[in-house]
């Protein structure tokens, strides 16, 4: 590689800190996107902090109704785990939609919400778990709603010396449904155009709880809040469905750029919403 | 939007520290002498596991995949210094001219080879899939290949090879 840096390996989190606070440090973990990103000169790190010994950062956890998962958790622990499968079924159609089998392999949850991608694919099926995630660093440690991690177009509100330890939600009840539809340009290895998480509760005929999150059309993965607002607290019928997808399409801010035109993803929201909050409803039906 | 500092090309403060690493490919242990940024891939084939190809360095096309602690990875996106302490097993390591491993004989036998450019990545992916997923489906088998290009066989006879060494593996493993 031309880029030049030096690599640690810390062997616990305390270590680790100590090794973020340097100048010009980035924390090293799959390394799918950092390496990439160092090979084509758009990370120039002086210090890599490789998190590969910190098994804190590791382990799918569920105690009672409440799921933790390590932020080293890599997509194809995602494939293989049974609790995942049980809690968190969107999160699985993303994990195998994900890149190809050797990325899968390494690529981890908080390297896919760190490199703060609007197409990072884990991150809207998080979103309609209403996840959150648990930063640490040297001064303790706080938790945030995913949804209120990001600030902007691969902006953030981690702290340099901080890491993502944990991601946790909780655990679905058997009233609720979660669905993801990943738009690209094939089935295998290729970057989103449009990803859409929906998940609902239902009780007694209402749909209680709502959530819409789509990825890839605005500069942060986004909740149609609105759409959500329209679903929520009613029978949905077919018309309300298509109001709230309309109000998710108006929601995106979509681009264009070389895989497809913003206008194609505005309609690619409003088919994936109407289509996901379908199907949820009549599985819960 | 850059994570890290940028800096001037050529002005990383921390200096490049040389090291010998013990590598363990194959079964034996190799001391290689590399720099903290010198990915896997390039550390391997300077060693001489040219076996190991070079690709895109980005992680599409798979040809540099290895197995590392019996999980394939691409070599191009993992660095040298972090694969110390692991087990790493290159397409040529997984068997030997005289007792090929099931996927390299089938390879052979049903011609899924041309080129031969992207076929140690292939094998390797294949033996990483095959490991947890004995009994492959044909979905199983393209979201198993999902990171591995090939220019010329157009994957056909690499599946019907996968197949083929998948059969021959649980017969072994059912005998034994
Ligand atoms: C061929 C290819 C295909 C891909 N396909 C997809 C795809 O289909 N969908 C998709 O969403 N992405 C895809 N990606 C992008 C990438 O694989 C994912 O974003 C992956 O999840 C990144 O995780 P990582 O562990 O490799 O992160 P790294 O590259 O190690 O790190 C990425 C960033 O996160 C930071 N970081 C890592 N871990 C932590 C932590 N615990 N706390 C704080 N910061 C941390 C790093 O400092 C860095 O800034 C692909 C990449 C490649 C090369
Ligand atoms: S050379 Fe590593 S994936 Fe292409
Ligand atoms: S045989 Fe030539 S690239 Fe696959």
């Amino acid at each position: 590689m031309h880029a030049t840096f030096d690599l640690d390996r810390p062997a616990n989190l305390a270590a680790a800190f100590a090794l973020l606070k340097s100048e010009g440090a980035a924390a090293l973990a799959g390394g799918t996107n950092l390496i990439v990103d160092m090979r084509a000169g758009r990370e120039r790190p002086q210090r890599v902090v490789s998190l590969d010994r910190l098994e804190a950062l590791r382990g799918i956890r569920q105690t009672g109704g409440q799921v933790s998962i390590g932020g080293r958790t890599t997509v194809t622990d995602l494939l293989l785990s049974p609790v995942i499968a049980k809690t968190a079924p969107a999160l699985v159609e993303s994990a195998r939609l994900f890149a190809g089998q050797m990325v899968r392999n390494t690529a981890t949850v908080a390297g896919n919400i760190a490199c703060g991608s609007p197409a990072a694919d884990l991150v809207p099926p998080l979103f309609a778990l209403d996840a959150k995630l648990t930063l640490v660093s040297a001064r303790g440690r706080r938790t945030r709603p995913i949804d209120s991690f990001f600030t902007g177009y691969k902006t953030d509100i981690r702290r340099p010396t901080e890491l993502i330890s944990r991601i946790s939600w909780k655990a679905p009840t058997s009233r609720s449904c979660a669905l993801f539809y990943k738009l690209a340009r094939r089935k295998g290895d290729a970057i989103t155009v449009v990803g859409v998480a929906v998940a609902l509760d239902v009780d007694r005929g209402l749909c209680t709880r709502a959530r819409v999150a789509l990825g890839a059309v605005a500069p942060t993965v986004i909740h149609a809040r609105e759409a959500e607002a329209i679903l929520e607290g009613r029978p949905l019928t077919p018309e309300l469905i298509d109001s709230a997808a309309e109000s998710a399409s108006a929601a995106a801010r979509p681009i264009d750029d070389i895989r497809a035109s913003a206008a194609y993803r505005r309609h690619g929201v409003r088919v994936l919403v109407r289509r996901l909050v379908t199907q949820a409803w009549e599985r819960l039906a | 939007m850059p994570k890290t500092k940028v800096l001037a090309k050529g002005k990383a403060t921390a200096a490049a520290r040389d090291r010998s690493i013990a590598l363990r490919v194959n079964g034996r242990i190799v001391e290689v002498r590399t720099p903290p940024h010198r990915t896997l891939l390039e550390a391997l084939r300077d060693a001489g596991f040219v076996e190991v190809k070079r690709g895109c360095e980005k992680g599409d096309c798979g040809a540099c995949a290895v197995l590392v602690d019996g999980i394939a990875v691409d070599a191009c996106l993992t660095m040298a210094w972090t694969a110390e302490g692991r087990e790493i097993v290159t397409a040529a390591g997984l068997g030997s001219r005289e007792a090929m491993h099931p996927l390299q004989r089938a390879f052979v036998e049903r011609g899924a080879i041309q080129c031969g450019y992207c076929t140690p990545g292939l094998i390797v992916a294949a033996q990483s899939l095959l490991a947890k997923t004995p009994d492959p489906s044909e979905d199983d088998i393209r979201h198993g290949l999902s990171g591995n290009l090939c220019r010329c066989t157009g994957y056909a006879k690499v599946f019907e090879a996968i197949r083929d060494a998948a059969s021959e593996m649980r017969g072994a493993r059912r005998r034994r």
